[in-house]
């Protein structure tokens, strides 16, 4: 294992005391809670009460995640953290106590000791004793980049190889990505919640398998497959019938969709399915959605805890929503953790307007074309003007077809610049098109649309032996 | 004969800042090699005119039924930046779909 601090917290700790051996179990099962920061409320709810499981991970983090958490956290120390993770543990927790159900999740944002010590006040007002949580975090190096600079870590751009002096001075949030091991740190000192900052989605459903199973770090083809494993269950329903493109009509039930289980094996085989009597559907076609999402070259999917090969994936249908993944093999891991870093980059502003029949998307179209006038007249500088045209090209943009006759456009504008005057200045010119523009034009709700800070990512690499994930249980 | 990508393929799409991926998979193994023949990143790219911008990627995943392709700078900056009504890329999935394919196998 690589190098990693654990710091004895003060009262009532004793290191021996939790040096606790587990008979290897032959099964556990993990269940997806969460797919996002926003997803079903009562998901977890649903996967603690419908059916058995071991652990319920639920991933929170996007990259603009941590931006906003950082912003709060400025505000007020004690913020930075998903809130929603509290109430949601809030609601389980009787009922994983019960079960023994471990809860593990990366909601802790930029202050998982501050979202720790949230459950803890809660936990105590309820009479809830001998709760131990875990905590993950050093992945916060926003205070560290001097630091960095001058030991010649240089923390380039990963993408474009551009110097972060470019915007070293707008920086808003620096954080690390951990990998499965630390919250494997915190399951072995018997943690029942582990609450980390930015950690991969994809370890916290690995973690556990390391923790029950006993793997090796260098046991690359099960981590691979744990690794594989966390990248079905991370966007929650969308491996489970969500978002289905093959034949969305056949999915039973989508109103009770039930979130995808993974049952894991001591030899890297893994069954996903989902509890009885949900609805949705797990198939190989479900599964096989989901692991093409937001991937890169299949052979090298990149983790911090190993790479995974996708090309090496096995699946087979064996059962009703339960679908065999095996043959997974993996390499080792890199050397480095990838850093994501959040500057501000200018404002955008963006509206809408809807015309109706007769000629809708003429009238859409005049319409923006006068508003271009206008704001050019104005003499107004953007980096970008966009339009699209809601109800014909705004997703497909020019592999739209034409249509013959719409009932109803929406024009859909938006600029982007560094002039905040300017991208405000736009958002008051809208309006006015409604009595100085097309007819039958309505849909102006919700006011001038205001201007909204563009938040820019600077992907970098770091030296694993530059930071140290901190790894902290406390029981009260 | 003249077919539909949507009658033998199915497909996912995501984002990963300005690039957005399409999983193509087919939806019978055997229609695998016809993705595999017919998917180049020429065809693929033309489709995609005026969307992506910057180059195609393409990955075979053979075990899967899939090809993944990588378009750069599809989607208008990407993240916070995108002035596009799918700035995610969660659309560029079912436009991929909307491709004939002159193929001379016989289905």
């Amino acid at each position: 294992m690589r190098s990693r601090i654990t710091l004895a917290p003060k009262a009532g700790w004793d290191s021996l005391s939790i040096t606790t051996t587990y008979c290897m179990k032959d099964k556990i099962r993990i269940a997806s809670g969460q797919g996002f920061w926003g997803d079903l409320q009562n998901a977890p709810y649903d996967q603690v009460t419908k059916g058995p499981i071991d652990y319920i991970m639920m991933d929170f983090l996007a990259e603009v995640t941590m931006s906003i958490l950082q912003k709060q956290k400025k505000r007020n120390p004690e913020t930075g953290y998903a809130r929603d993770l509290v109430h949601m543990i809030e609601h389980i927790l009787p009922i994983c106590l019960e079960k023994g159900i471990r809860i593990i999740s990366n909601g802790g944002g930029v202050n998982p000791k501050g979202c720790r010590d949230a459950i803890f006040s809660w936990a105590h007002k309820k009479g809830i004793r001998n709760l131990k949580i875990g905590t993950v975090f050093g992945d916060d190096i926003l205070g560290s980049l001097d630091e960095f600079s001058k030991r010649g870590i240089k923390l380039n751009n990963m993408d474009t190889g551009e110097s972060l002096d470019a915007v070293r001075n707008k920086v808003m949030s620096a954080n690390v990505y951990f990998g499965a091991w630390p919250i494997v740190d915190a399951l072995n000192q018997g943690a029942q919640i582990v609450i980390t900052g930015r950690t991969t989605d994809t370890g916290l459903t690995l973690a556990p398998m390391v923790h029950e199973f006993g793997w090796k770090e260098d046991d690359w083809d099960r981590i691979a497959a744990g690794t594989v494993a966390g990248h079905i269950l991370e966007c929650g329903g969308q491996a489970s019938g969500g978002n289905f493109s093959a034949d969305w009509r056949s999915v039973p039930d989508l109103a009770r969709i039930g979130f995808p289980i993974a049952e894991a094996f001591p030899n890297g085989e893994v069954i996903i399915t989902k509890h009885e009597n949900t609805g949705g559907l797990v198939s190989r076609q479900t599964v096989t959605e989901q692991l093409m999402y937001e991937i890169g070259n299949p052979a090298n999917y990149i983790t911090p805890d190993c790479v995974a090969d996708f090309t090496t994936i096995h699946l087979e249908d064996i059962g009703p929503n339960r679908v065999r993944m095996f043959g997974v093999r993996g390499k080792p891991a890199t050397d480095s953790y990838k850093v994501s870093m959040s500057y501000l980059d200018g404002y955008t502003a963006i509206g809408t307007l809807t015309y109706a029949w007769p000629d809708a998307l003429e009238k859409a179209k005049a319409a923006d074309e006068i508003l271009r006038r206008r704001l050019s007249d104005l003499g107004l500088n953007f980096d970008e003007i966009r339009s699209e045209f809601m109800g014909y090209n705004s997703c497909h943009g020019p592999l739209s077809v034409m249509p013959n006759e719409t009932n109803e456009v929406v024009l859909r504008i938006g600029v982007r610049g560094h002039d905040h005057k300017a991208v405000e200045r736009f958002g008051m010119e809208l309006a006015p098109l409604i009595l100085t523009g097309p007819p039958a034009v309505t849909g102006f709700a919700g006011g001038r649309p205001k201007p909204s800070e563009v938040v820019a990512y600077w992907p970098a690499l770091i030296p694993k032996t530059a930071v140290q994930p901190i790894v902290e249980v406390v029981e009260v | 004969m003249k077919i539909r990508l949507i009658d033998i393929a199915h497909a996912r799409s995501g984002d990963k800042g300005d690039t957005g991926n399409v999983g193509v998979i087919a939806r019978k193994q055997e229609y695998y090699p016809l993705l595999a023949k017919y998917l180049t990143v020429e065809r693929v790219k033309k489709h995609f005119n005026g969307i992506a911008l910057g180059k195609v990627e393409r990955f075979e995943i053979p075990n899967l039924w899939a090809i993944n392709f990588l378009l750069h700078e599809a989607l208008g900056g990407g993240g916070t930046k995108s002035l596009k009504n799918d700035a995610q890329g969660k659309t560029l999935s079912s436009a991929m779909l909307r491709m004939e394919l002159d193929i001379d196998e016989k289905l």
